[in-house]
């Protein structure tokens, strides 16, 4: 009973989906609502500001930088806890 | 990894190789300004150089060319360090957190930034290499040998 409710539920959720994805914005649209914000300015601006011809590298540590210093600190806290974790000397590894 | 994996033919193959990892890590670190790049593939790239070294000589390689988990771990926190305290040292020129462009260390505020994305960029690249490395460690040390 459950296993049917299931499968008509993710058939609705898939349709609904599907009507959504229809209305998107083809790829490469210029007048895409996401092209129309911040994007031409950095496109604009980034050489002029940042002296850096790769723009990419010029959104993701200058204009973008606290994303990429959470990135960093993410790597960083995984290590640490991966030392947590596997890094512990048990009883039992002695014999 | 307390014993190496490898015969005297490893041994000298990684001699040659690491060299070049590590020249073509900082490559890629540096020129993450002008093409595909950047702190994240060269720690990367570091870190697997790290891992090489481990794996062919061992832990107790003597004389001791890769470093222990605890020198990992350590560079990895100061990786991130290096990007807070760029991002923190604006403050002390009156600028926003991670304004590079106040920072006195170019002529025009332009070039300071892409000084400070350097920076950072190395920061991220010492944190990525500590963290592989210290991963690749601990999954390969031998039981009972504890941190």
């Amino acid at each position: 009973m459950i296993k049917k409710a299931t499968v008509v539920v993710l058939i609705l959720v898939g349709l609904l989906f599907s009507y959504v994805a229809l209305s998107l914005p083809p790829t490469g649209d210029h007048e895409a609502p996401a092209a129309l914000h911040v994007s031409p300015r950095y496109i604009e601006k980034a050489y002029e500001e940042t002296k850096t011809p790769n723009m990419v590298c010029a959104v993701l540590a200058d204009y973008r930088s606290y994303d990429t210093l959470g990135e960093t600190v993410v790597i960083v806290v995984a290590g640490i806890a991966t030392v947590f974790i596997l890094g512990v000397r048990r009883p039992s590894d002695e014999a | 990894m307390r014993k190496g994996f490898g015969s005297i033919v490893l041994d000298v193959a990684f001699r040659h190789l690491a060299p070049f990892m590590i020249l073509y890590a900082v490559y890629v670190l540096v020129h993450g300004h002008y093409g595909p790049g950047g702190g994240f593939q060269a720690g990367a790239m570091l870190g697997l150089a790290l891992c090489l070294v481990q794996l062919v000589q061992g832990h107790d390689a003597k004389p001791k060319w890769g470093l222990g988990m605890t020198a990992g771990l350590v560079l990895a926190c100061v990786g991130a360090l290096i990007y807070v305290g760029i991002g923190l040292a604006a403050f002390v020129w009156s600028g926003n957190f991670l304004d590079y462009g106040v920072l006195p260390i170019a002529a025009i505020p332009a070039e300071a930034r892409a000084l400070g994305i350097l920076g950072i960029e190395s920061g991220v690249t010492l944190g990525v290499m500590g963290v592989i490395f210290v991963i690749f460690d601990l999954l390969t040390r031998d039981k009972g040998q504890g941190a």
